[in-house]
């Protein structure tokens, strides 16, 4: 008998492995959702898989009668707005910011303590500063996405620019680049891939600070809607509408690294570095 | 006059001495190696010419000009390794040092002035030997290839002094000697001046027209700090780019 860390599974193994633990999630939820509903119809808490399914439906397409508007996509048209924006203000800091703090001395001297006070601010504990400072609309839910990873993402793009090899500055400096052309055609072009990788890993903050901001003052949102129907114990609105943030991220993180993939075919095949 | 002068350099970190008293001149078209063993200070010599560090004392004169303290287009490197640009293919590696020169402001050619620096990229890389590998990525390379490729980047911007430190030590020694070959070959056709370091006693003398070992030879055991390398031997082995057809081990080597 082999030990056990030398024992690896097929592939065909590998996925039902994998998934195991969703079947007996799954099967555990509607077995204790049957005993629920046979002992009271009504109840609330563990609606069955064909209520969640049917309310989900009518979510996705049943108009309001008087706006016109089907409430699913309007949330999530809303929610991804926000979080767009936010992290999409946040890339360009990030990049911006990481870059210029990891390549040159004096600004690094300058803004970086400043950047580590800011990411040590618990971004929550400002979010009552914004809405008294910009209003309860939009904008304050978009910074406070910015506020809570541009942050991260600068001091993950700056590591990543202190990183390159010194090799690479001194050659591109003997080429005759100037500290602009070195940016542009050596450093950009090689964090530009971490940077997704560094949003990547910033997505599931912002998602939080994006529920986070949408669940203390919204009109519409995902989060929005979660924390308003939990008044009336609507679990067979909110169990889909959790299923459905997370097949967003997911899918979200997917693309990014699509993105990575195909755009930047030299990253991550490793040898050159 | 000399290529490259260097008068009394000293280097010193804090207490800590590496190199003490070079003096040295450089002619133009001169090969020259440096060996010694690891940590007796050749790399950092090469750093200062490079202007990536700078000497506590001392002056360093290229065509009798204080050197400037930071790598500029006059002196091209080759490092043991991330030589080349990992984001960009062996073309674009090639062509990105004129792309500097030409374009200040988007470090990119177009139209004509793209045409022929993409002739001349195409011609450096067919005389390093990578005719056909310019749409590659350097992760395509071999180590070899790699190296070919970070010669042929170093060279396209014309330097007055080209750097070589230990430009082979991560190769095998069958791809070593075709490198010797292809080293030669380019001094010898280009008029380089060659200025490289090497802990390979037997690399140094076939390449080098000239041979500086590097050593620390007083040694206090208490303070094995206090005193730097100097130059201990200077060997001009006055070999002509013409004359360089003997084979490894033959000439020089065995006579000195």
């Amino acid at each position: 008998m082999k030990r056990l860390i030398n024992l690896r599974p097929e592939r065909g193994l590998s996925i039902a492995l994998g998934a195991l633990p969703f079947v007996i999630v799954l099967a555990a939820y509607v077995a204790a959702s049957a005993a629920r509903l046979a002992e009271n119809p009504d109840d609330k808490l563990l609606p069955s898989l064909a209520k969640m399914a049917g309310t989900f439906e009518r979510l996705a397409t049943e108009e309001n009668r008087r706006t016109g508007e089907v409430l699913l996509w309007v949330d999530t048209g809303a929610s991804l707005m926000r979080l767009f924006m936010g992290v999409a203000i946040s890339m360009s800091i990030g990049l911006v910011f990481g870059v210029i703090t990891g390549l040159i001395p004096y600004v690094q001297r300058t803004l970086s303590p400043l950047v580590k006070v800011l990411s040590m601010i618990p971004p929550l504990a400002v979010l009552p500063i914004l809405f008294i400072a910009l209003g309860v609309d939009e904008l304050s839910k978009v910074v406070l996405i910015v506020f809570g990873i541009a942050p991260f993402i600068t001091r993950d793009v700056q590591q990543r620019v202190e990183e390159l090899p010194v090799e690479l500055l001194i050659k591109a400096q003997t080429l005759g680049a100037s500290t602009w052309q070195l940016i542009l055609r050596i450093v950009l072009p090689q964090v530009v891939p971490r940077l997704l990788d560094a949003t990547r890993l910033a997505l599931g903050a912002a998602w939080l600070f994006l529920i986070a901001a949408e669940a203390i003052a919204a009109t519409e949102g995902l989060g929005y809607r979660i924390f308003l129907v939990r008044r009336f114990l609507d679990m067979d609105v909110i169990l889909p509408y959790v299923a459905w943030i997370t097949l967003l991220a997911f899918a979200l993180d997917l693309a990014l690294r699509l993105v990575n993939r195909v755009a930047f075919p030299w990253y991550g095949a490793g040898a050159a570095r | 006059m000399s290529a490259l002068q260097v008068r009394r350099l000293w280097k010193e970190y804090g207490r800590q001495v590496v190199l003490e008293n070079i003096s040295l001149d450089v002619e133009s078209g001169e090969f020259v190696t440096i060996i010694g063993s690891s940590g007796c200070g050749k790399t950092t010599f090469l750093r200062i010419l490079l202007g990536e560090e700078r000497q506590t004392r001392g002056e360093v004169l290229l065509d009798g000009k204080p050197l400037p303290d930071e790598p500029g287009p006059d002196r091209g490197v080759v490092f043991q390794k991330y030589s080349v640009f990992p984001h960009m293919t062996a073309l674009e590696n090639v062509m990105v040092g004129e792309e500097f020169a030409g374009a200040p402001l988007t470090a990119r050619l177009f139209g004509k002035a793209r045409r022929e620096t993409r002739q001349r990229a195409l011609d450096m890389l067919a005389a390093v030997g990578l005719g056909n590998a310019g749409d590659k990525y350097p992760s395509e390379l071999s180590g070899g290839m790699q190296q070919r490729l970070a010669i042929a980047q170093a060279l396209m911007r014309r330097p007055r002094i080209l750097l070589l430190d230990e430009p082979f030590g991560a190769l095998d020694p069958g791809i070593r000697s075709d490198m010797h070959e292809l080293i030669l070959d380019l001094w010898g056709k280009l008029k380089l001046t060659i200025f490289m370091t090497s802990h390979d006693i037997k690399e140094s003398f076939y390449l080098g027209g000239r041979v500086i070992v590097l050593d620390r030879v007083r040694k206090d055991p208490h303070e094995p700090e206090l005193y730097g390398a100097r130059i201990t031997y200077d060997l001009p082995l006055r070999r002509g780019r013409d004359a360089r057809t003997a084979p490894p081990g033959s000439g020089a080597e065995t006579a000195v």
